[in-house]
């Protein structure tokens, strides 16, 4: 019977299109970019090999190292807040909220599906002092504080980034955790709570530890996407004031397309796909070992 | 894993503990109700305020916005800004843009991967492992890293005038995802239905197409809406490869909204967040459970 299934000819042709465009548009791109960033250049006016000048430049450079620690800085605060913000909202709908736990998951959960540009001008208005006070400052003027230039320095940009991202995304993560919560035997959590655990001893000791995998599984989603974060930082900031938030995917787009420089805009993607691989890797080292001793 | 599984009602059998405790009612954590109620008003306004408020602003005139206090209504509701975002702004000419390119890349994502999936899945041959984890890889590498050789050969083979650059690339980015997905779900098809097929003489093609595509039809919307948002609200690749204002998708163009405006006129730029906005939103209104289901079965796998 396995003849069948095994039928050569049918396996290429339902694999071989995807395998295609997949390594065409992908796998091959990956190899050739770098292969790009031993070389200076650009597509129109030709590329020409300078050896490892732009790896030794990449270890030169301020505003690579800036960006790095940027990118960093802002992956571990998004992701702290995504999972925690959504771990509390995911503990409110299981033990407070229970069965009338549907329509505010569903809410909350909606601005994630939002376009991030629309959302980040969205933010860029709700926060802004000029030309006119937005609602949050003009929330502060009420209560007697002035209006504060959110975009005007560079730690309140990038606090006013956080809120957004954490606004847009901690329903996501609140449903995500919910199926591992409500996945919890009630009979444990029963027994628990005969043995005199409640509250935040319950969540403590029984909870947490029973949702560590999906929780975990969350930690790791959140900082692979918050690594790559693009589109949410061009919207709302574009990498300002100066360059002070700017990650990694923006200065690589800025170096290449701005400044013409593919050569160099490769090391720069280089670089940030190693610190992903490297994230991603520590993190399920991490997340292995604490699931077996957990 | 299932979202909407209801908490599990409680067992009360034999319950060895003091006689307190069976007496007890459901509610098990002694918290006012006051306290749970006002948290979840305060979340409730804090996800919806902005939306309401982006929506009354998108109906005020320039010195409406300019002039009055954020927080009032709309002086006179200008309903034009939406006219004006669409044609003066090119929202109209943009939303085309991204349908033609979004369409064409969810159809070839959808079928290509189905295919490749049960190619992966319910197929019998060496090496699928190992193809399937090089699909697999492809979810890591951030899309910096694929940008700039895709720009040259989109340049060099005159792609770059099109919205093709934008179809291929979207449909390359978008199968990992989708051949993982699609390939998890055909695990629950027994393949012995396919090997009945065969007895009553389809060939494995055949029998690809008209039993296993309908009966993970489900799977199939689920990816594709999956997909969609993805694809609809990508911004990095839609900057790169739209190279004049004809081509740009509706993010870019909401990005560079000046339209033929000159200056810079708020009730048009909040009308067109709010019809970028609206799309999805009405998505959304219909189709909440599977696009969360989707969404977040997305990440668990990945």
């Amino acid at each position: 019977m396995h003849r069948v299934l095994g039928d050569r000819r049918a396996i290429a042709i339902l694999l071989g299109p995807a395998l295609l465009v997949y390594s065409l548009i992908m796998l091959v791109p990956m190899v050739w970019s770098l292969g790009y960033s031993f070389t200076k250049g650009n597509s129109i006016d030709g590329f020409t090999g300078n050896g490892f000048a732009n790896f030794s430049r990449l270890l030169d450079d301020p505003a690579v190292r800036h960006a790095l620690w940027f990118t960093l800085k802002y992956a571990v605060v998004v992701t702290a807040g995504q999972v925690v913000a959504g771990y509390l909202l995911a503990l409110l709908y299981v033990f407070f909220l229970k069965r009338a736990s549907a329509l505010v998951r569903t809410l909350v959960f909606f601005p994630v599906v939002l376009p991030t540009v629309a959302v980040g001008l969205l933010f860029q208005k709700f926060f802004q002092v000029a030309p006119q006070t937005g609602p949050v400052n003009s929330l502060l003027n009420a209560v007697g504080i002035d209006s504060i230039d959110f975009f005007g320095s560079s730690s309140s940009a990038f606090w006013v980034l956080i809120v957004m991202d954490i606004w847009r995304s901690m329903g996501f993560y609140a449903v995500l955790l919910f199926a591992g919560l409500v996945d919890i035997p009630e009979e444990v959590l029963e027994s628990a709570r005969l043995d005199g655990a409640t509250g935040l001893r319950l969540v403590r000791h029984i909870v947490l530890p029973l949702s560590l995998p999906v929780l975990m599984s969350s930690l790791i989603f959140s900082i692979n996407g918050t690594l790559k974060a693009f589109d949410s930082i061009v919207a709302l900031t574009n990498g300002g004031p100066g360059n002070s938030t700017t990650p990694l995917t923006l200065y690589m787009f800025q170096t290449s397309f701005t400044y013409g420089d593919y050569g160099y805009g490769s090391t720069i993607a280089v670089l940030l796909t190693v610190v992903c691989l490297l994230v991603s890797l520590v993190v399920f080292r991490v997340s292995r070992r604490d699931l077996t001793e957990g | 894993m299932a979202i909407d599984t209801p908490v599990k009602a409680t067992a009360h059998q034999a319950s060895p503990g003091p006689s307190a405790a069976s007496s007890r009612p459901r509610r098990r954590v002694p918290f006012s109700k006051l306290w749970v109620k006002i948290v979840v008003t305060l979340l409730l306004v804090v996800e919806i305020y902005p939306l309401v408020w982006m929506f009354l602003t998108s109906l005020k005139s320039n010195s409406d916005y300019l002039n009055h206090s954020t927080w009032s209504l709309p002086t006179t509701w200008e309903w034009g800004n939406y006219a004006e975002a669409w044609t003066t702004g090119h929202i109209g000419l943009y939303v085309r843009n991204s349908l033609l390119a979004v369409v064409p890349a969810l159809a070839l994502i959808l079928l290509l991967g189905a295919a490749a999936g049960f190619a992966l899945q319910v197929m019998v041959w060496k090496g699928r492992n190992l193809t399937l984890l090089i699909f697999l890889a492809g979810m890591m590498v951030p899309p910096q890293m694929i940008l700039l050789p895709l720009f040259t050969v989109y340049f060099q083979t005159g792609l770059s005038g099109t919205l093709w650059p934008l179809i291929l690339t979207y449909t390359g980015t978008g199968l990992p995802l989708t051949v993982f997905m699609m390939a998890t779900y055909y695990k629950s098809v027994p393949r012995e239905l396919f090997e009945a097929a065969t007895i009553d003489g389809a060939g494995i093609l055949r029998s690809f197409w008209t039993i296993s595509v309908p009966m993970v039809r489900n799977a199939l919307l689920t990816v594709g809406l999956v997909e969609f948002f993805f694809i609809w609200n990508d911004l990095l690749i839609a900057l790169t490869f739209t190279n004049s204002q004809d081509l740009r998708t509706v993010q870019v163009g909401l990005l560079n909204f000046t339209g033929d405006f000159g200056a810079t006129q708020y009730g048009p730029l909040f009308a067109a967040i709010c019809l970028n906005v609206f799309g999805t939103l009405l998505i959304y209104l219909f189709l909440n459970q599977k696009v969360m289901k989707g969404l977040t079965s997305g990440a668990l796998k990945g």
